[in-house]
């Protein structure tokens, strides 16, 4: 299902300005993200979650190619839809599936009660603040024409140019974060008794 | 640029962040904490594509990509966390990290 779909808004979106279609998309992407949020808040069983998660993955990646960031799209599929759902998924299939949820204890006052209310409360606030804001968008010129989105080379070419240029530094320290990352989680799952048992062996 | 405004995406974002909000607090099994997490995420992502779109400029997408390398290492992270966590204690929650200090 999600194939032709995505090849329609591959094939509408650079040059024929079907509106209709383009539209439909979007609500059908729209409706995808929001009701896999609503499911992954919903369901008692975690890995139904996981998969409502993946839903909703889906569909900010349509949402993305929507708006022509197409690196980013893949991106979305590979290395959320492919690597953190699926680490979801086997976390959950190693811990076991607990449906049991500890609902009584309630770290801040009232919380379960006050919680739709301030997502509520939050939503609005964002909506109107975005509709505020959105109001101040619309093609300001651009001095630098490398950065700007309709400057005829593709979106990869040009994500990669403002990457490894105007956010080099940032880059790299992305590549310490990564390291630190994977040794971080290395430390915290080793269990001491391999531990032991390999400083007997010596 | 895109065919829609951009304050449709934005309208999508703000619901979507409003969601994983309202899951993190109503929720107790740090799976899911962690996957609304990962909604409120996701939100800020399409809102940055989005205005990226509306102001011409690629500055939105080259946040989101360095949002994804920290969502990717913070999801390691926390799920490490999880598992030595689910050693002290089966059917852990979130209160039971606090075990784990010292």
């Amino acid at each position: 299902m999600m194939l032709p779909m995505m090849m329609v808004v591959w094939r509408l979106t650079p040059t024929d300005g079907s509106r209709l279609m383009v539209q439909i998309v979007f609500v059908v992407a729209a409706v995808m993200a929001v009701v896999g949020a609503l499911g992954v808040i919903g369901s008692r069983n975690p890995v139904h979650a996981a998969l409502f998660l993946l839903q909703t993955l889906f569909g900010v990646a349509l949402l993305f190619l929507l708006q022509e960031a197409h690196f980013l799209a893949a991106v979305q599929f590979i290395v959320y839809a492919g690597a953190i759902a699926i680490l979801f998924l086997f976390v959950i299939m190693l811990l076991g599936v607990d449906k049991t949820e500890d609902l009584e204890v309630e770290p801040i006052a009232h919380q379960r009660f006050l919680a739709p209310v301030l997502g509520v409360a939050l939503a609005s606030m964002l909506f109107s603040v975005f509709l505020v804001s959105s109001d101040i968008l619309g093609g300001s010129p651009q001095f630098d024409s490398e950065r700007t989105l309709d400057s005829g080379i593709t979106d990869i070419e040009r994500l990669g140019r403002v990457l490894f240029s105007d956010h080099a530094f940032a880059v790299e320290i992305t590549a310490a974060l990564l390291t630190i990352a994977v040794v971080g989680a290395v430390a915290l799952t080793r269990s001491n008794k391999s531990k032991v048992k390999m400083t007997s062996d010596e | 640029m895109s065919e829609l405004s951009a304050s449709w995406y934005l309208a999508v974002s703000a619901a979507l962040f409003a969601i994983g909000f309202t899951g993190l607090l109503v929720r107790r099994n740090p799976l899911i904490m962690f996957m609304c997490i990962e909604l409120m995420l996701n939100a800020v992502n399409v809102a940055f594509v989005a205005f990226g779109a509306g102001l011409n400029d690629v500055g939105g997408q080259v946040a989101v990509f360095f949002v994804l390398v920290v969502a990717a290492t913070e999801v390691v992270i926390g799920l490490a966390l999880v598992v030595a966590l689910s050693r002290f204690k089966t059917g852990a929650t979130a209160d039971d990290v606090s075990l784990l200090k010292g």
